[in-house]
Protein backbone atom coordinates (compact mmCIF):
# COMPACT_ATOMS: atom_id res chain seq x y z
CA UNK A 1 0.00 0.00 0.00
CA UNK A 2 1.49 3.39 -0.93
CA UNK A 3 1.52 6.09 2.12
CA UNK A 4 -0.83 8.64 2.14
CA UNK A 5 1.15 11.49 2.16
CA UNK A 6 4.26 11.47 -0.09
CA UNK A 7 7.23 14.01 -0.12
CA UNK A 8 9.44 13.69 -2.69
CA UNK A 9 13.03 15.60 -2.81
CA UNK A 10 10.94 18.95 -1.72
CA UNK A 11 12.80 22.60 -1.59
CA UNK A 12 11.36 25.80 -0.41
CA UNK A 13 13.19 28.50 -1.61
CA UNK A 14 12.03 32.37 -1.03
CA UNK A 15 14.73 33.97 -3.82
CA UNK A 16 18.10 33.59 -2.07
CA UNK A 17 16.78 32.19 1.15
CA UNK A 18 16.49 28.01 1.05
CA UNK A 19 13.80 27.02 3.58
CA UNK A 20 13.36 23.55 2.83
CA UNK A 21 15.92 21.10 1.56
CA UNK A 22 15.62 17.52 0.19
CA UNK A 23 12.70 16.75 2.16
CA UNK A 24 11.68 13.32 1.51
CA UNK A 25 9.04 10.93 3.82
CA UNK A 26 5.81 9.04 3.45
CA UNK A 27 2.90 9.52 5.94
CA UNK A 28 0.75 6.58 6.21
CA UNK A 29 -2.98 6.39 6.84
CA UNK A 30 -3.82 6.32 10.44
CA UNK A 31 -0.44 8.04 11.46
CA UNK A 32 -0.11 11.34 14.26
CA UNK A 33 3.20 12.96 13.41
CA UNK A 34 4.08 15.52 15.26
CA UNK A 35 6.66 18.12 13.80
CA UNK A 36 9.03 19.83 16.09
CA UNK A 37 11.91 21.96 15.51
CA UNK A 38 13.65 25.76 16.46
CA UNK A 39 11.71 28.60 15.61
CA UNK A 40 13.13 29.43 11.17
CA UNK A 41 12.91 25.63 10.79
CA UNK A 42 10.67 25.30 8.19
CA UNK A 43 7.87 23.58 10.30
CA UNK A 44 5.22 26.08 9.45
CA UNK A 45 6.73 26.27 5.77
CA UNK A 46 6.37 22.34 5.93
CA UNK A 47 2.50 22.14 6.86
CA UNK A 48 1.82 24.79 4.80
CA UNK A 49 2.64 22.88 1.84
CA UNK A 50 0.65 19.86 3.11
CA UNK A 51 -2.30 22.43 3.26
CA UNK A 52 -1.52 23.74 0.17
CA UNK A 53 -1.21 27.26 1.16
CA UNK A 54 1.74 27.21 -1.00
CA UNK A 55 3.54 24.97 -3.36
CA UNK A 56 7.34 23.20 -3.57
CA UNK A 57 10.30 24.74 -5.15
CA UNK A 58 10.90 21.50 -6.33
CA UNK A 59 10.16 17.91 -6.05
CA UNK A 60 6.70 16.65 -5.32
CA UNK A 61 4.19 16.01 -3.22
CA UNK A 62 1.77 13.59 -3.46
CA UNK A 63 -1.62 12.77 -1.62
CA UNK A 64 -3.16 9.23 -2.57
CA UNK A 65 -0.81 8.90 -5.16
CA UNK A 66 -1.87 12.58 -7.02
CA UNK A 67 -0.12 15.77 -7.01
CA UNK A 68 -1.10 18.57 -4.63
CA UNK A 69 -2.25 21.93 -5.97
CA UNK A 70 -1.26 24.66 -3.92
CA UNK A 71 -4.88 25.45 -3.03
CA UNK A 72 -6.39 24.80 -0.26
CA UNK A 73 -8.64 21.72 -0.57
CA UNK A 74 -11.50 20.54 1.70
CA UNK A 75 -9.50 16.95 1.85
CA UNK A 76 -6.65 18.40 4.48
CA UNK A 77 -8.70 19.71 7.50
CA UNK A 78 -6.96 22.70 9.90
CA UNK A 79 -6.92 24.00 13.01
CA UNK A 80 -4.58 27.10 13.91
CA UNK A 81 -3.26 28.44 16.98
CA UNK A 82 -5.52 31.54 16.68
CA UNK A 83 -8.46 32.62 14.49
CA UNK A 84 -9.89 29.41 13.36
CA UNK A 85 -13.41 30.13 14.18
CA UNK A 86 -15.86 32.59 12.48
CA UNK A 87 -16.15 34.89 15.17
CA UNK A 88 -19.82 36.01 13.55
CA UNK A 89 -21.35 32.45 13.73
CA UNK A 90 -22.31 30.75 16.35
CA UNK A 91 -21.20 26.98 17.33
CA UNK A 92 -23.71 25.38 15.08
CA UNK A 93 -23.00 27.76 12.78
CA UNK A 94 -19.31 27.22 12.33
CA UNK A 95 -19.49 24.15 12.17
CA UNK A 96 -22.27 23.54 10.05
CA UNK A 97 -20.39 26.01 7.79
CA UNK A 98 -18.50 23.09 5.88
CA UNK A 99 -21.76 21.35 5.09
CA UNK A 100 -23.59 24.15 3.63
CA UNK A 101 -20.44 25.19 1.22
CA UNK A 102 -20.63 21.81 -0.07
CA UNK A 103 -24.72 21.69 -0.60
CA UNK A 104 -24.86 25.34 -1.54
CA UNK A 105 -22.53 26.70 -4.33
CA UNK A 106 -24.81 30.19 -4.23
CA UNK A 107 -25.90 30.92 -1.29
CA UNK A 108 -23.54 29.15 0.83
CA UNK A 109 -26.62 28.65 2.88
CA UNK A 110 -29.42 25.94 3.34
CA UNK A 111 -32.77 26.16 4.68
CA UNK A 112 -35.81 24.06 5.81
CA UNK A 113 -35.06 20.50 5.85
CA UNK A 114 -31.71 20.41 4.49
CA UNK A 115 -30.42 22.95 7.18
CA UNK A 116 -31.97 20.87 9.74
CA UNK A 117 -30.21 17.67 8.73
CA UNK A 118 -27.19 19.81 8.45
CA UNK A 119 -27.52 21.03 11.46
CA UNK A 120 -27.96 17.34 13.44
CA UNK A 121 -25.06 16.70 11.69
CA UNK A 122 -23.26 19.74 12.66
CA UNK A 123 -24.60 18.43 16.74
CA UNK A 124 -23.15 15.46 16.84
CA UNK A 125 -19.42 16.49 15.71
CA UNK A 126 -20.19 19.55 18.48
CA UNK A 127 -21.23 16.79 21.15
CA UNK A 128 -18.32 14.55 20.00
CA UNK A 129 -15.72 18.04 20.98
CA UNK A 130 -17.84 18.16 24.57
CA UNK A 131 -19.80 21.51 23.09
CA UNK A 132 -23.19 19.95 23.43
CA UNK A 133 -24.10 23.21 25.32
CA UNK A 134 -23.04 25.76 23.87
CA UNK A 135 -24.37 25.46 20.44
CA UNK A 136 -25.66 29.00 20.17
CA UNK A 137 -22.69 30.68 21.77
CA UNK A 138 -20.44 32.75 19.72
CA UNK A 139 -16.78 32.11 19.70
CA UNK A 140 -16.36 35.96 21.67
CA UNK A 141 -18.03 34.20 24.76
CA UNK A 142 -15.79 30.97 24.70
CA UNK A 143 -12.70 30.23 26.35
CA UNK A 144 -9.88 29.58 24.31
CA UNK A 145 -10.19 25.56 24.95
CA UNK A 146 -13.52 26.00 23.73
CA UNK A 147 -12.69 27.58 20.79
CA UNK A 148 -9.88 25.07 19.66
CA UNK A 149 -12.63 22.71 20.48
CA UNK A 150 -14.82 23.89 18.12
CA UNK A 151 -11.99 24.78 15.43
CA UNK A 152 -11.55 20.78 15.96
CA UNK A 153 -15.47 19.90 15.31
CA UNK A 154 -15.39 22.64 12.39
CA UNK A 155 -12.63 20.75 10.42
CA UNK A 156 -13.42 17.02 11.22
CA UNK A 157 -17.25 17.96 9.77
CA UNK A 158 -15.74 17.24 6.39
CA UNK A 159 -14.04 14.54 6.70
CA UNK A 160 -10.40 15.13 5.49
CA UNK A 161 -7.98 12.75 4.67
CA UNK A 162 -5.30 14.33 6.70
CA UNK A 163 -5.65 16.91 9.59
CA UNK A 164 -3.16 19.39 10.26
CA UNK A 165 -2.70 21.19 13.78
CA UNK A 166 -0.68 23.83 13.64
CA UNK A 167 0.50 24.56 17.48
CA UNK A 168 -2.85 24.25 18.33
CA UNK A 169 -2.55 24.29 22.26
CA UNK A 170 0.47 26.49 22.27
CA UNK A 171 -2.25 29.26 23.93
CA UNK A 172 -3.99 26.99 26.50
CA UNK A 173 -2.97 26.94 30.15
CA UNK A 174 -1.56 23.15 31.50
CA UNK A 175 -4.56 22.05 32.83
CA UNK A 176 -6.63 22.80 29.87
CA UNK A 177 -3.79 21.86 27.57
CA UNK A 178 -4.18 18.35 29.54
CA UNK A 179 -7.87 17.90 28.14
CA UNK A 180 -7.06 18.43 24.63
CA UNK A 181 -4.74 16.14 24.37
CA UNK A 182 -7.01 13.77 25.66
CA UNK A 183 -9.79 14.89 23.25
CA UNK A 184 -7.84 14.93 20.40
CA UNK A 185 -6.36 11.42 21.08
CA UNK A 186 -9.67 10.01 21.32
CA UNK A 187 -11.15 12.00 18.11
CA UNK A 188 -7.70 10.22 16.33
CA UNK A 189 -8.22 7.07 17.74
CA UNK A 190 -12.62 6.97 16.86
CA UNK A 191 -12.39 8.54 13.61
CA UNK A 192 -9.19 6.83 12.33
CA UNK A 193 -7.97 10.39 11.68
CA UNK A 194 -4.81 11.07 10.18
CA UNK A 195 -2.83 13.65 11.61
CA UNK A 196 0.47 16.03 11.71
CA UNK A 197 0.47 18.45 14.13
CA UNK A 198 3.35 20.75 14.55
CA UNK A 199 4.24 22.03 18.22
CA UNK A 200 6.92 23.89 19.69
CA UNK A 201 6.39 21.60 23.30
CA UNK A 202 8.41 18.61 22.47
CA UNK A 203 6.62 16.90 25.83
CA UNK A 204 3.33 17.32 23.57
CA UNK A 205 4.56 15.94 20.67
CA UNK A 206 5.80 12.50 22.11
CA UNK A 207 2.91 11.98 24.51
CA UNK A 208 0.46 12.66 21.46
CA UNK A 209 2.47 11.74 18.26
CA UNK A 210 3.09 7.92 16.88
CA UNK A 211 5.90 9.66 15.26
CA UNK A 212 7.73 12.62 15.41
CA UNK A 213 9.25 14.32 12.97
CA UNK A 214 12.67 16.81 14.33
CA UNK A 215 12.76 20.24 11.58
CA UNK A 216 16.51 21.72 11.49
CA UNK A 217 19.59 22.43 9.29
CA UNK A 218 21.78 20.15 8.72
CA UNK A 219 24.69 22.37 7.61
CA UNK A 220 25.23 26.16 8.18
CA UNK A 221 27.24 28.24 6.55
CA UNK A 222 28.38 30.66 8.75
CA UNK A 223 29.01 33.43 5.88
CA UNK A 224 25.55 32.66 4.53
CA UNK A 225 22.72 31.26 7.10
CA UNK A 226 20.09 31.16 4.45
CA UNK A 227 22.25 28.73 2.08
CA UNK A 228 21.12 25.69 3.19
CA UNK A 229 17.58 24.63 4.81
CA UNK A 230 15.87 22.95 7.09
CA UNK A 231 14.91 19.06 6.61
CA UNK A 232 13.54 16.50 8.77
CA UNK A 233 16.97 15.31 10.88
CA UNK A 234 15.36 13.23 13.18
CA UNK A 235 11.95 10.86 12.22
CA UNK A 236 11.27 8.33 14.97
CA UNK A 237 8.66 6.17 15.87
CA UNK A 238 7.28 6.65 19.11
CA UNK A 239 6.22 3.35 21.17
CA UNK A 240 3.28 4.15 23.35
CA UNK A 241 3.88 3.59 27.34
CA UNK A 242 1.02 0.69 28.21
CA UNK A 243 -1.13 3.48 30.66
CA UNK A 244 -1.34 6.04 27.30
CA UNK A 245 -1.61 3.15 24.97
CA UNK A 246 -4.64 4.24 22.69
CA UNK A 247 -3.55 1.53 19.96
CA UNK A 248 -2.53 2.69 16.63
CA UNK A 249 -5.68 2.42 14.29
CA UNK A 250 -4.83 -0.89 11.89
CA UNK B 1 -7.19 59.61 45.22
CA UNK B 2 -5.82 60.54 41.31
CA UNK B 3 -8.54 62.52 39.11
CA UNK B 4 -8.10 59.66 36.83
CA UNK B 5 -9.93 57.03 38.89
CA UNK B 6 -12.47 59.19 40.09
CA UNK B 7 -15.43 57.15 37.72
CA UNK B 8 -18.57 58.84 38.02
CA UNK B 9 -21.97 56.69 38.22
CA UNK B 10 -24.32 56.96 35.88
CA UNK B 11 -26.84 59.52 36.91
CA UNK B 12 -23.88 61.89 38.01
CA UNK B 13 -22.21 61.36 34.22
CA UNK B 14 -25.49 62.95 32.97
CA UNK B 15 -25.71 65.70 35.62
CA UNK B 16 -22.09 66.31 34.81
CA UNK B 17 -22.65 66.37 31.23
CA UNK B 18 -25.85 68.55 31.23
CA UNK B 19 -23.11 71.38 33.12
CA UNK B 20 -21.55 72.97 30.47
CA UNK B 21 -24.92 72.47 28.19
CA UNK B 22 -26.90 74.74 30.46
CA UNK B 23 -23.57 77.00 30.82
CA UNK B 24 -23.59 77.62 27.62
CA UNK B 25 -27.53 78.65 27.15
CA UNK B 26 -27.00 80.70 29.81
CA UNK B 27 -24.06 82.73 28.49
CA UNK B 28 -25.90 83.73 25.29
CA UNK B 29 -28.76 84.26 27.70
CA UNK B 30 -26.87 86.65 29.15
CA UNK B 31 -25.14 88.31 26.03
CA UNK B 32 -28.33 88.40 24.44
CA UNK B 33 -30.72 90.36 27.02
CA UNK B 34 -27.22 92.77 27.05
CA UNK B 35 -27.33 93.23 23.60
CA UNK B 36 -30.86 93.71 23.02
CA UNK B 37 -30.70 96.14 26.28
CA UNK B 38 -28.46 98.09 24.33
CA UNK B 39 -30.58 98.33 20.68
CA UNK B 40 -33.98 96.77 21.17
CA UNK B 41 -33.92 95.76 17.38
CA UNK B 42 -30.34 94.02 17.53
CA UNK B 43 -31.13 90.36 15.56
CA UNK B 44 -27.58 89.06 15.92
CA UNK B 45 -28.28 87.11 19.71
CA UNK B 46 -32.45 86.93 19.58
CA UNK B 47 -33.81 85.82 23.16
CA UNK B 48 -35.41 81.76 23.29
CA UNK B 49 -38.65 83.54 22.94
CA UNK B 50 -37.81 85.18 19.60
CA UNK B 51 -36.83 81.85 18.45
CA UNK B 52 -39.67 80.03 19.47
CA UNK B 53 -42.30 81.96 17.64
CA UNK B 54 -40.04 82.08 15.11
CA UNK B 55 -39.94 78.38 14.97
CA UNK B 56 -43.73 78.18 15.74
CA UNK B 57 -43.91 80.20 12.22
CA UNK B 58 -41.71 78.25 10.45
CA UNK B 59 -43.50 74.85 11.76
CA UNK B 60 -47.40 75.58 11.33
CA UNK B 61 -47.85 78.32 8.75
CA UNK B 62 -47.99 77.38 4.84
CA UNK B 63 -45.61 79.81 2.71
CA UNK B 64 -47.58 81.75 0.52
CA UNK B 65 -45.18 81.38 -2.12
CA UNK B 66 -44.51 77.77 -1.99
CA UNK B 67 -48.05 76.18 -0.36
CA UNK B 68 -45.84 74.47 2.01
CA UNK B 69 -44.70 74.76 5.53
CA UNK B 70 -41.62 75.83 5.22
CA UNK B 71 -39.37 74.09 7.99
CA UNK B 72 -41.14 70.81 7.17
CA UNK B 73 -40.77 71.47 3.16
CA UNK B 74 -36.85 72.26 3.74
CA UNK B 75 -36.29 69.48 6.02
CA UNK B 76 -37.62 66.27 3.62
CA UNK B 77 -35.86 67.67 0.83
CA UNK B 78 -32.41 67.55 2.95
CA UNK B 79 -33.27 63.91 4.14
CA UNK B 80 -34.08 62.71 1.27
CA UNK B 81 -31.07 64.61 -0.74
CA UNK B 82 -28.68 62.79 2.03
CA UNK B 83 -30.60 59.48 2.16
CA UNK B 84 -29.87 58.95 -1.47
CA UNK B 85 -26.67 60.09 -1.12
CA UNK B 86 -25.62 57.96 1.71
CA UNK B 87 -27.68 54.67 0.37
CA UNK B 88 -25.61 55.44 -2.92
CA UNK B 89 -22.14 55.55 -1.06
CA UNK B 90 -22.87 52.56 0.83
CA UNK B 91 -24.63 50.57 -1.86
CA UNK B 92 -20.73 51.19 -3.62
CA UNK B 93 -18.93 50.85 -0.89
CA UNK B 94 -19.95 47.28 -0.10
CA UNK B 95 -19.56 46.30 -2.89
CA UNK B 96 -15.85 47.88 -4.45
CA UNK B 97 -15.00 47.77 -0.63
CA UNK B 98 -15.22 43.96 -0.83
CA UNK B 99 -13.97 43.40 -3.72
CA UNK B 100 -10.91 45.61 -3.10
CA UNK B 101 -10.29 43.39 0.01
CA UNK B 102 -11.22 40.42 -0.97
CA UNK B 103 -9.56 39.98 -4.18
CA UNK B 104 -6.05 40.66 -4.74
CA UNK B 105 -6.54 40.97 -8.52
CA UNK B 106 -9.35 44.06 -7.97
CA UNK B 107 -6.85 45.50 -5.36
CA UNK B 108 -4.23 45.46 -8.43
CA UNK B 109 -6.55 47.04 -10.73
CA UNK B 110 -8.77 49.39 -8.99
CA UNK B 111 -6.72 50.37 -5.87
CA UNK B 112 -5.01 53.03 -7.03
CA UNK B 113 -8.03 55.10 -9.28
CA UNK B 114 -9.55 54.63 -5.65
CA UNK B 115 -6.72 56.10 -3.59
CA UNK B 116 -6.50 58.87 -6.39
CA UNK B 117 -10.23 60.09 -6.06
CA UNK B 118 -9.97 59.96 -2.42
CA UNK B 119 -7.54 62.62 -2.62
CA UNK B 120 -9.76 65.06 -4.64
CA UNK B 121 -11.04 67.58 -2.30
CA UNK B 122 -15.05 66.75 -3.48
CA UNK B 123 -16.18 70.33 -3.32
CA UNK B 124 -13.75 70.83 -6.14
CA UNK B 125 -15.44 68.96 -8.19
CA UNK B 126 -19.32 70.98 -7.90
CA UNK B 127 -18.76 72.92 -10.55
CA UNK B 128 -18.46 69.70 -13.04
CA UNK B 129 -21.42 67.70 -11.09
CA UNK B 130 -23.37 71.03 -11.54
CA UNK B 131 -21.79 71.25 -15.25
CA UNK B 132 -22.66 67.38 -15.78
CA UNK B 133 -25.82 67.02 -13.86
CA UNK B 134 -27.17 70.58 -14.30
CA UNK B 135 -28.58 72.33 -10.64
CA UNK B 136 -31.07 69.47 -9.97
CA UNK B 137 -31.43 67.07 -7.44
CA UNK B 138 -28.62 64.41 -9.02
CA UNK B 139 -25.43 66.81 -9.02
CA UNK B 140 -26.43 67.70 -5.10
CA UNK B 141 -26.53 63.55 -4.39
CA UNK B 142 -23.67 62.88 -6.68
CA UNK B 143 -21.96 65.47 -4.56
CA UNK B 144 -22.29 63.46 -0.90
CA UNK B 145 -22.04 59.89 -2.61
CA UNK B 146 -18.76 61.39 -4.43
CA UNK B 147 -17.36 63.37 -1.20
CA UNK B 148 -18.10 59.77 1.30
CA UNK B 149 -17.97 57.10 -0.92
CA UNK B 150 -13.63 56.50 -1.19
CA UNK B 151 -13.21 57.30 2.57
CA UNK B 152 -15.60 54.59 3.15
CA UNK B 153 -14.23 52.04 0.58
CA UNK B 154 -10.93 52.54 1.36
CA UNK B 155 -11.94 52.10 4.83
CA UNK B 156 -13.95 49.21 4.21
CA UNK B 157 -11.37 47.40 1.54
CA UNK B 158 -8.52 47.86 4.44
CA UNK B 159 -10.78 45.95 7.41
CA UNK B 160 -11.76 43.35 4.96
CA UNK B 161 -8.14 42.98 4.08
CA UNK B 162 -7.14 42.73 7.74
CA UNK B 163 -8.95 39.73 8.45
CA UNK B 164 -6.91 37.15 9.54
CA UNK B 165 -5.76 35.03 6.46
CA UNK B 166 -6.66 32.09 8.82
CA UNK B 167 -10.52 32.26 8.41
CA UNK B 168 -9.79 32.61 4.56
CA UNK B 169 -8.16 29.61 4.75
CA UNK B 170 -9.85 27.65 6.96
CA UNK B 171 -13.18 28.31 5.28
CA UNK B 172 -11.43 26.98 1.78
CA UNK B 173 -10.49 23.83 3.95
CA UNK B 174 -14.15 23.49 4.10
CA UNK B 175 -14.83 23.71 0.83
CA UNK B 176 -15.85 27.23 0.14
CA UNK B 177 -15.59 29.08 -3.04
CA UNK B 178 -14.35 32.27 -3.72
CA UNK B 179 -18.17 34.15 -3.65
CA UNK B 180 -18.72 31.98 -0.49
CA UNK B 181 -15.82 32.95 0.94
CA UNK B 182 -16.94 37.01 0.06
CA UNK B 183 -20.73 36.15 1.06
CA UNK B 184 -19.92 34.08 3.89
CA UNK B 185 -16.72 35.19 5.64
CA UNK B 186 -15.74 38.63 4.46
CA UNK B 187 -19.83 40.50 3.77
CA UNK B 188 -20.62 39.50 7.39
CA UNK B 189 -17.70 40.59 9.04
CA UNK B 190 -17.35 43.79 6.94
CA UNK B 191 -21.74 44.96 7.73
CA UNK B 192 -20.30 46.51 11.27
CA UNK B 193 -17.49 48.24 10.29
CA UNK B 194 -19.19 49.82 6.97
CA UNK B 195 -22.53 50.83 10.15
CA UNK B 196 -19.15 52.54 11.87
CA UNK B 197 -17.93 54.20 8.95
CA UNK B 198 -21.29 55.32 7.93
CA UNK B 199 -21.24 56.79 11.23
CA UNK B 200 -18.00 58.91 10.94
CA UNK B 201 -18.82 60.02 7.19
CA UNK B 202 -22.35 61.60 8.50
CA UNK B 203 -20.39 64.39 9.56
CA UNK B 204 -18.91 65.30 5.95
CA UNK B 205 -22.25 63.86 4.01
CA UNK B 206 -24.25 66.99 6.03
CA UNK B 207 -20.85 69.33 5.59
CA UNK B 208 -21.59 68.45 1.36
CA UNK B 209 -25.20 68.91 1.38
CA UNK B 210 -25.14 72.33 3.21
CA UNK B 211 -22.88 73.48 0.38
CA UNK B 212 -24.59 71.90 -2.44
CA UNK B 213 -27.91 73.88 -1.01
CA UNK B 214 -26.20 77.04 -0.20
CA UNK B 215 -25.02 77.95 -3.87
CA UNK B 216 -28.02 76.22 -5.94
CA UNK B 217 -31.27 75.34 -4.69
CA UNK B 218 -34.30 76.61 -3.98
CA UNK B 219 -35.17 74.51 -0.44
CA UNK B 220 -33.75 72.76 1.64
CA UNK B 221 -32.15 73.25 5.19
CA UNK B 222 -28.68 74.68 3.91
CA UNK B 223 -30.57 76.50 1.66
CA UNK B 224 -32.78 78.29 4.26
CA UNK B 225 -29.89 79.25 6.42
CA UNK B 226 -27.96 80.73 3.53
CA UNK B 227 -31.14 82.65 2.38
CA UNK B 228 -31.73 83.97 5.99
CA UNK B 229 -28.47 85.06 6.34
CA UNK B 230 -29.28 88.12 3.76
CA UNK B 231 -31.71 89.72 6.51
CA UNK B 232 -29.28 88.14 9.52
CA UNK B 233 -32.23 86.17 10.85
CA UNK B 234 -30.59 84.94 13.95
CA UNK B 235 -33.94 83.35 14.93
CA UNK B 236 -34.24 81.36 11.86
CA UNK B 237 -30.73 80.23 11.58
CA UNK B 238 -30.00 79.43 15.28
CA UNK B 239 -32.90 76.65 15.27
CA UNK B 240 -32.30 75.38 12.36
CA UNK B 241 -28.80 74.45 13.13
CA UNK B 242 -29.99 72.94 16.35
CA UNK B 243 -32.61 71.45 14.41
CA UNK B 244 -29.56 69.95 11.72
CA UNK B 245 -27.78 68.61 14.94
CA UNK B 246 -30.88 66.59 16.46
CA UNK B 247 -30.99 65.43 13.14
CA UNK B 248 -27.34 64.24 12.66
CA UNK B 249 -27.61 62.99 16.58
CA UNK B 250 -30.79 60.24 15.68
CA UNK B 251 -28.99 59.35 12.82
CA UNK B 252 -26.28 58.19 14.63
CA UNK B 253 -28.41 56.60 17.47
CA UNK B 254 -30.36 54.99 14.97
CA UNK B 255 -27.13 53.34 12.87
CA UNK B 256 -25.96 52.49 16.30
CA UNK B 257 -28.96 50.93 17.61
CA UNK B 258 -28.99 48.70 14.18
CA UNK B 259 -25.92 47.48 14.28
CA UNK B 260 -25.51 46.43 18.11
CA UNK B 261 -29.06 44.79 17.10
CA UNK B 262 -27.87 43.22 13.78
CA UNK B 263 -24.67 42.13 15.04
CA UNK B 264 -24.30 41.34 18.62
CA UNK B 265 -20.98 39.57 18.20
CA UNK B 266 -19.21 42.48 17.29
CA UNK B 267 -19.85 44.35 20.12
CA UNK B 268 -19.02 41.31 22.50
CA UNK B 269 -22.62 40.95 24.42
CA UNK B 270 -23.90 38.49 21.58
CA UNK B 271 -25.72 35.46 23.17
Amino acid sequence: MSALLQFQEVWVEYGEKVVLERVSLDIQEGEFVSVVGPSGAGKSTFLRLVLGQEGPTRGKILLDGTPLTPECHPDRGVVFQRYSVFPHLTALQNVAFGLECDASPLLGKLFGGAKRKANAAAEEMLAAVGLEHNLNVYPAQMSGGMQQRLAIAQALIKHPRVLLLDEPFGALDPGIRNDMHTLVTKLWREHGLTIVMVTHDIKEAFKLGTRVLAFDKRRIDPQAPNRYGATAVYDMPVSKRADMEVATPD
Amino acid sequence: MRVVNIKPRRGARILIGAVPIVVLLIVYAIFSAARLDANPNDKVLPTFAAMAQEVVRLTTQTDPRTGQITALADTLASLYRLGIGVLIATISTLIIGLALGVVPLVRAALGPIVAIIAVIPPIAVLPILFIAMGLGEASKIALIAVGIAPFMIRDLAGHVASLPAEQFVKAQTLGANSWQLTLRVALPQALPRLIDSLRLSMGPAWVFLISAEAIASDVGLGYRIFLVRRYLAMDTILPYVAWISLLAIATDALLQWISRKAFPWAHGDGK
